[in-house]
């Protein structure tokens, strides 16, 4: 019994502590992360729509919501995050869209933990170049072999539920931000 | 004495019984990370830190960890330390962070660490300890070092980015793929145990 109890203090005590650590840690680097992963997702929008010479930031219903503005200070397009489950967890895409939203510029992979080697190849060239200028109305759609549409893009083989990931959290997402924007405008 | 046993104890991790070289442990990392220079420094710091600590940390409660739960217990020390590295590439060298991916979190997994940790530290001393973490990661560090040289200068005509082979080169593609590794990989050991063999006579 005293064993027991010296086991679970042990155990409590070592992974308190290590909490303790690791939240201290990453408190203090919170800033810098946060800063880092800011300059990247606009590096990333500036690569994606060579148009846009200014990022504006916008609150839209707890998104956050690049507005993209050309040298004349023309709305060229939007810029946002997608999030949603892959086939190992969460992948973080960063969309860039036209101004009315019905097509792409471009994604790019933000973050994802999908297998090296099959799903990882979501953030490849091959599969991501596919949503540059790739219309979004009335939906993207995966295929896995034929000819593509102009709103379909074809999908990793032998990864096909991290490519149907990706599609549906950037159909859903976008098709959220237009409803929000067109409410907003009305 | 006591000073050569000290000194043995951080010599040995170096050649006589390097993790790499002479026990083969942590070879996934190993071999796939060392494609460039850059990556291998920031690894073997890494995996040079997280030794040091975990060692230190395992030995200091050595004597207070029941018998049953001591693994649990190494690793969850194991992982802070990792994640912390983790956390700290991410805010300081992003672009490294984003290089070596998932090998930095992978470092928890490495065996070489909780094979000191268990082998060594759970049941030494804590300065003993710490030099022997600190041999081993050196040792770790060299090898990959090597390695990476070799690789990043046959496989893409570089050293840390900068090209220095003429441009006639043509680089050894093979070298950048995982194959390549084993190559080198092999030759090294083929080096190291012929000078054994030369050395014992």
């Amino acid at each position: 019994m005293i064993k027991n109890i010296k086991i679970v203090a042990v155990l409590t005590f070592t992974c308190l502590l290590c909490a303790f650590l690791l939240s201290l840690v990453n408190i203090l680097a919170r800033d810098e992360t946060e800063k880092n992963q800011r300059r990247e997702i606009e590096e990333a929008i500036f690569n994606l729509s060579p148009l846009t010479k200014r990022i504006e930031k916008f609150i839209l219903d707890n998104d956050n919501v690049y507005r993209l503005l050309d040298q004349d200070n023309k709305l060229v397009g939007y810029g946002f995050i997608a999030q949603g489950n892959g086939y190992q967890g969460t992948i973080k895409i960063l969309v860039v869209a036209n101004q009315s939203l019905d097509e792409l510029e471009g994604i790019e992979i933000i973050e994802s933990s999908e297998t090296p080697g099959l799903g990882g190849r979501i953030k490849e060239g091959l599969f991501k170049d596919q949503f540059k200028k790739l219309k979004v109305q009335p939906q993207i759609e995966c295929i896995k072999d034929g000819t593509k549409k102009a709103n379909q893009i074809q999908s990793i083989t032998s990864a096909t539920i991290s490519s149907k990931a990706v599609v549906n959290i950037v159909n859903q997402k976008i098709k959220e931000i237009r409803d929000n924007i067109n409410n907003e405008s009305k | 004495m006591r000073v050569n046993n000290i000194k043995r104890e951080f010599n040995k991790g170096l050649w006589e019984v390097n993790p790499l070289m002479r026990q083969l442990l942590g070879m996934c990392s190993t071999l796939a990370i060392t494609t460039t220079v850059m990556n291998a420094i920031f690894m073997g710091l890494g995996v040079m830190f997280v030794l040091i600590c975990s060692a230190f940390f395992v030995s200091l409660i050595r004597k207070i960890v029941p018998q049953e739960v001591r693994i649990a217990v190494y690793a969850v020390i194991i992982a802070t330390f990792v994640t912390i590295v983790d956390i700290f590439f991410k805010a300081k060298f992003p672009l490294v962070s984003k290089a070596l991916g998932p090998y930095v979190p992978l470092i928890i997994v490495n065996c070489i660490i909780l094979g000191r940790c268990e082998g060594f530290s759970s049941r030494n001393s804590i300065l003993v300890s710490v030099l022997d973490g600190l041999g081993m990661g050196l040792g770790y560090s060299w090898v990959i070092l090597v390695l990476a040289i070799l690789r990043e200068i046959l496989g893409s005509g570089k050293l840390l980015g900068i090209s220095i082979l003429p441009n006639s080169y043509n680089p050894l593609i093979v070298m950048v793929l995982p194959a390549g590794a084993f190559l080198i990989l092999g030759l090294l050991l083929a080096i190291m145990n012929s000078i054994d063999i030369k050395r014992k006579g």
